[in-house]
């Protein structure tokens, strides 16, 4: 924990000493910045977004007021919010749970645009020739629990494949042959994080009593490989090795002492 | 929760009172009542959706549905359920189910047309329902009541209320929702065959290797079909090849090798192309066209189905579009299609000479070369340029596709499957592109053997089963018998024990005739069941206007409240699907039986009980006398027929079509194929009364007919098809299996019909050496001419013949392209796989509502851009009908070209039928939902 994070929990902590007893411990645990919060789009990572948030609640406004809400009997659905006791958020702070409000994709991004400190940035929500689109968001990325999925259990679901906004490229239709059945293939919904906005649709869409797919921010689940390996039959995994740095040197224990010491160690045998 | 026995009998006792009384009951005490009865027990069933015919598992604990499973053993399903399937359990136990029936009364309990709804005893609901009836009936004979029926309605349903319709009341006017469904697939199943029903069956998924789906978004739609041929590509991915043509791209699309976005209506030009295709290839396989087909075309004014434009209830906006009934303006694009039949030339006029009557179905035979000359014009040139669909492909691209759909047709090396749902049915020309499917599939010699055949795919789960094969229809009777038919309707007054010249020889009201008759004042009372009119009707602010305001009375028989039930007088709470015994008929003729697995919630209770106690109300002698119909028409006294067949003229019509002495010595009650498998005997609410000690409609607790009336029915009913290609296996059988396809001659089943190595019949018909015999025997006997009429009146038998009929292109009524009041917009309407028909069931399953809560209008990203639309952005869908709100949404499941959008029906809030033309197919009668014109702004 940096210097700023801990004076920014300290604070929070001593505010909510004041309030009543059963929100403090709760308040307490929410500002440990926890890691699972959906940001808006074009939000700097989270450990940077915490620190530039201001907690000026203008995303939120700017969602609330945007023009072409959905509308479910009569009802808005809210997207984002400022997180309050209880949220699991740290406090003031906008995110959204998909379930309930999902992130709508707005075409001209409101939200990202309203925000005043740059902790929501076009920056981070662009590709990588540099034209900024919420498309390019990253809000997050949808995971899939196969073992409560029913397509895996070679029911004919998808339904978070047709809520998707990036229909075929973020969520593809996998086909699978069904060996007990003989002949009624699995229809496997796929994420493809390359394309995943992290928007939620498909979580709101789920039809278990829990979602089987989920948003978790992209830092907390996805993992990272190494640019010293491509894909040997993808064009675009290639594009990996430009990353590939020239400082090529690796480190094991086994590598520390360097080569003279370590043959001049001789070697032993047993008599 | 423990409980002694005495406080079980209590509470068993009090929930009984208090459902039957209406009393709402403390969620707690009936939780109680459901947990003390018997522990959980499964049982077989079938899917309540759609016309794949999934089969189910059913676990019943107490008095609840709690669970289902796919039925492993179900060879449709194999197990496995789409999600619509997979939520069968909680269809019925939606907080707002209608648990009590429901009539706007005043404040001093008379009826009220304009008075609020209030709950009702059974018996004053049919005490109004009856005084009404007769008060209509009386006066205006029995052509001026009807039934909105369904092919939702379970085999015994449709059959008891059919028999109530034509033997009863003597009237025609009962038309299923099936009417806006399949249609024009039966149509095309007459005209070319002369029998109803598909000849293939879902094997012909595994053993084809080529599928074609023409207007059939089976991904979403019939996704257990779909996945059925997702496996078969998976199997054989180099030589399985799957084409899908839409207006717009669907969900197949991503599945498909090819995607073929056609502009609405060119169908007909697609598939003369391909016809011509055929015949210039040289692959007509000729030994089969021979021996078993012959070539024949009808009149091509034939309007579209739509009202009279003179008629005082189009309103001014719409009668531009309505002229067309009576004359068109033929274009330079049809000048073309047209000219095999004539020297049509762009700026004539086409009056509609063939419209009324029986125009649209005269046909007749022609000679090879005609029909040559009549595809001639269909080059790959003009039916390139005609029938792109999509603004953005090239036109070379599209002349590619086209050419490769051909070579896929014309490939004898390959087996192929045609596959079409609503793309065909709903549709001005529907019947004709039924026709011309089969046209392609019998030039080929590809049709009636596995893995080669046009199959038609059923929307409805008993669109089949019910509407088509009981035959709820305002023309038709069991079996493929016609009322319009005096041998046919010998048949039915023999069967059912009714005096000779009973039943009405004039063809009632289709679907949409009702509703522009009870907006002409002609229709007064309607009984509207397993269906929802006032939604699903086309043109829809006619109909709810002449509901609500007109000199009529409408009962709704629904489970929850919907459209309908809000334009009804009364209202009648149903029992639904597995709280009643029944069976449904799939697309592939397999029939399903289940057993009743619960009572219905409050005093709800099965449409079936509704029918029949109604049929109590009448006594021959009000029904059974000489009537004189408004066009003339006499209908003779058949009083005295009936007194020598022993009926005194007090009897009911219950007691003389639904409670007749052999049915009760026959089908006795309790009987021990109610006891399944698993050793749970079931109820039957209308055999026994049920628990709850329903009081009925005599004021009375009701306890049951005492004996089998389902099983009495179906075996009743059964009788008509046998012998006669229709053969159906005995109730108890369809007990024990899980499903038989008809017809089922000595106890097997029949996969590929009028093949001889298949099908008993084909065997029967076929002359020695020949592999088929298309054996149906309607309308096999036509006049002989050319391209330009027939020039016989004498009429040449067709035995075991199919006819290959030339149809010509010819564009929609209301096609945008020659819109001159800036109703830009093809509106194209549908479904989703999360919803079913009008959402009564699907928007109370909590996981259905959140996963699509709300229609939303799908459009091209450019059209919004131009329109200066966001996604989202609520909009106003207006045609010269009616407007609507909706959202639009730019980047959904479906992606229609510029210049089209498309929205379901389901949502009720989005009332989409207020926009839809309510044009029809001339033969068929059945809307054309796919195309009307529009235009899009921002609300």
């Amino acid at each position: 924990m940096d210097r700023r994070t801990f004076l920014n929990n300290l604070i929070q902590l001593s505010a909510a000493a004041t309030a009543a007893g059963a929100v403090v411990s709760g308040f307490a645990e929410e500002n440990k910045n926890k890691p699972l919060a959906l940001r808006p789009p074009g939000a700097l990572p989270e450990k940077d977004f915490i620190k530039t948030c201001i907690r000026c609640g203008l995303c939120v406004e700017a969602c609330k007021n945007r023009e072409n809400k959905m509308i479910v009997n009569g009802k808005e659905i809210d997207t984002l919010y400022l997180a309050a006791p209880g949220d699991s958020v740290p406090i003031g702070t906008p995110f959204f749970n998909p379930r309930t409000g999902p992130c709508f994709m707005c075409d001209d991004i409101p939200c990202m645009y309203a925000c005043p400190t740059g902790a929501l940035t076009p920056k981070e929500c662009e590709n990588n020739k540099g034209e900024v689109a919420i498309d390019y968001a990253k809000m997050g990325v949808a995971v899939i629990d196969p073992s409560s999925c029913i397509a895996f259990w070679g029911l004919q679901c998808t339904a978070c494949y047709r809520a998707c906004p990036e229909i075929d490229k973020a969520i593809t239709i996998e086909w699978k042959q069904n060996k007990r059945t003989g002949k009624h293939a699995y229809r496997i919904p796929v994420v493809h994080e390359d394309y995943c906005t992290g928007c939620g649709m498909c979580e709101m869409a789920c039809v278990t009593e829990k979602p089987a797919i989920k948003i978790f921010p992209r830092e907390v689940f996805l993992g990272k490989v190494s640019n010293r390996y491509v894909k040997g039959w993808s064009k675009q995994d290639q594009q990996r090795v430009k990353n590939a740095s020239t400082k090529t040197t690796t480190k094991t224990p086994w590598s520390k002492e360097n080569p003279l010491q370590n043959l001049n160690q001789g070697v032993n045998w047993n008599e | 929760m423990s409980m002694n026995r005495r406080d079980f009998l209590k509470t068993t006792a009090a929930v009984a009172a208090a459902s039957a009384a209406g009393i709402a009951i403390p969620e707690d005490a009936k939780a109680a009542a459901d947990n003390t009865q018997a522990d959980w027990h499964w049982d077989k069933a079938v899917c309540r959706f759609c016309g794949t015919g999934c089969g189910i598992m059913i676990a019943t604990k107490g008095n609840k549905c709690v669970a289902v499973k796919g039925d492993p053993l179900n060879p449709v399903n194999r197990g496995i359920n789409c999600i619509k399937g997979y939520f069968n359990a909680k269809i019925m136990y939606g907080a707002d189910r209608l648990t009590q029936p429901l009539l706007r009364l005043n404040e001093n309990g008379e009826f009220d047309k304009n008075a609020p709804f209030r709950p009702v005893s059974w018996k004053r609901a049919f005490d109004e329902m009856e005084r009404q009836f007769k008060k209509y009936y009386n006066k205006y004979g029995p052509t001026s009541v009807g039934i909105f029926g369904s092919g939702q309605y379970t085999i015994e349903e449709g059959y008891v209320a059919l028999k109530l319709v034509k033997a009863g009341w003597r009237s025609n006017n009962i038309d299923p929702n099936a009417r806006h469904c399949m249609a024009s697939a039966v149509v095309g199943f007459y005209q070319t065959f002369g029998i109803d029903e598909p000849a293939g069956c879902y094997d012909d998924i595994e053993i084809t290797d080529t599928v074609i789906t023409w207007g059939a978004n089976m991904a979403e739609m019939h996704p257990i079909l779909w996945s059925r041929v997702s496996d078969a590509k998976l199997n054989n991915p180099d030589k399985y090849y799957v084409v899908n043509l839409s207006t717009y791209r669907n969900r197949c699309s991503n599945l498909a090798d090819m995607e073929i976005i056609f502009r609405p209506n060119t169908d007909l030009a697609i598939m003369n192309y391909i016809a011509r295709e055929i015949l210039h290839r040289g692959a007509v396989n000729w030994n089969f066209v021979k021996k078993y087909t012959v070539f024949a075309t009808g009149f091509p004014d034939i309007g579209y189905g739509m009202r009279n434009p003179n008629s005082p209830y189009v309103t001014p906006k719409e009668k531009d579009t309505v002229e067309k009934q009576a004359r068109k303006v033929i274009t330079e694009e049809e000048a073309i299609a047209l000219s095999p039949i004539g020297k049509w030339k762009a700026g004539d006029i086409m009056y509609m000479k063939h419209a009324k009557g029986k125009g649209p179905f005269k046909h007749w035979e022609i000679t090879f070369e005609e029909f040559k000359k009549g595809v001639e014009p269909y080059t790959l040139d003009y039916v390139a340029k005609v029938a792109k669909g999509d603004k953005d492909e090239s036109l070379e691209s599209f002349k590619r596709k086209l050419k490769k759909l051909a070579d896929l047709y014309c490939d004898p090396n390959r087996k192929i499957v045609s596959f079409w749902t609503m793309g065909f049915n709903q549709h001005v020309r529907g019947s004709w592109v039924n026709e011309q499917i089969y046209m392609i599939h019998l030039l080929l010699g590809k049709q009636a053997e596995p893995g080669n055949g046009a199959f038609s795919l059923t929307g409805q789960p008993s669109a089949c089963g019910t509407a088509r094969e009981v035959g709820t229809f305002a023309h038709r009777l069991p079996a493929d018998l016609l009322v319009a038919n005096p041998k046919h309707r010998k048949i039915a007054e023999k069967l059912w024990k009714i005096p000779h010249g009973t039943i009405n020889p004039k063809v009632g009201y289709h679907f949409l005739k009702m509703m522009r008759e009870l907006e002409a004042g002609n229709l007064k009372w309607v009984w509207a069941q397993v269906n929802n009119p006032w939604q699903n009707t086309a043109n829809a602010n006619h109909w709810l206007k002449a509901a609500r305001t007109m000199d009529n009375f409408i009962v709704v028989s629904d489970c929850y409240p919907g459209v309908s039930a809000r334009v009804a007088d009364l209202v009648l709470p149903i029992g639904m699907i597995y709280e009643k015994w029944g069976a449904y008929g799939n697309a592939e003729r397999r029939t399903q039986h289940w057993r009743q697995q619960v009572v219905a919630p409050g005093i709800a209770m099965p449409d079936l009980w509704t029918l029949t106690e109604f049929a109590k109300r009448f006594k021959l002698k009000e029904v059974w006398h000489e009537w004189k119909l408004p066009d003339g028409t006499v209908l003779p006294d058949v009083l005295e027929e009936a007194k020598a067949m022993g009926y005194s003229p007090e009897d009911t019509l219950f007691d003389v079509l639904f409670n007749r002495e052999e049915y009760r010595k026959n089908f006795p009650w309790p009987d021990p194929i109610a006891r399944d498998e698993g050793g749970r005997m079931h109820p039957n609410t209308e055999a026994e009364g049920d628990f709850r000690n329903v009081v009925g409609s005599d004021g009375k607790v009701f306890n049951g007919y005492g004996f089998f009336i389902q099983k009495a029915m179906w075996e009743e009913y059964r009788k008509f098809g046998i012998g006669r290609g229709h053969d159906l296996a005995d109730f108890d059988t369809y007990q024990k299996v899980r499903g038989l396809r008809w017809p089922v001659v000595n106890g097997h089943e029949t996969k590929w019909r009028f093949n001889v190595n298949y099908d008993p019949y084909a065997r029967k018909y076929a002359k020695p050496g020949d592999k088929f015999a298309f054996y149906g025997h309607l309308l096999k006997a036509i006049p002989r001419g050319d391209l330009k009429g027939p020039k016989t009146h004498k009429k040449y038998p067709l035995p075991n013949k199919a006819k290959i009929f030339w149809r010509p292109f010819m564009v929609h009524p209301e096609d945008p392209k020659y819109d001159t009041k800036g109703y830009k917009y093809w509106l194209c309407t549908g479904r989703v796989l999360e919803h079913w028909h009008t959402g009564t069931m699907t928007m109370r399953v909590p996981e259905l509502y959140r996963a699509m809560p709300e229609a939303l209008l799908y459009m091209n990203p450019k059209d919004a851009k131009e329109l200066g639309l966001e996604r989202f952005d609520l909009v106003v869908i207006e045609s010269r009908r009616g407007k609507v709100k909706a959202r639009i949404e730019t980047r959904g499941r479906n992606k229609p070209p510029r210049g089209l959008v498309m929205i379901p029906w389901f949502d009720e809030k989005i009332l989409i039928n207020k926009c839809t033309l309510d044009a029809t197919c001339p033969l068929s009668k059945e809307t054309d939902y796919k195309k009307a014109a529009v235009k899009i702004y921002k609300a």
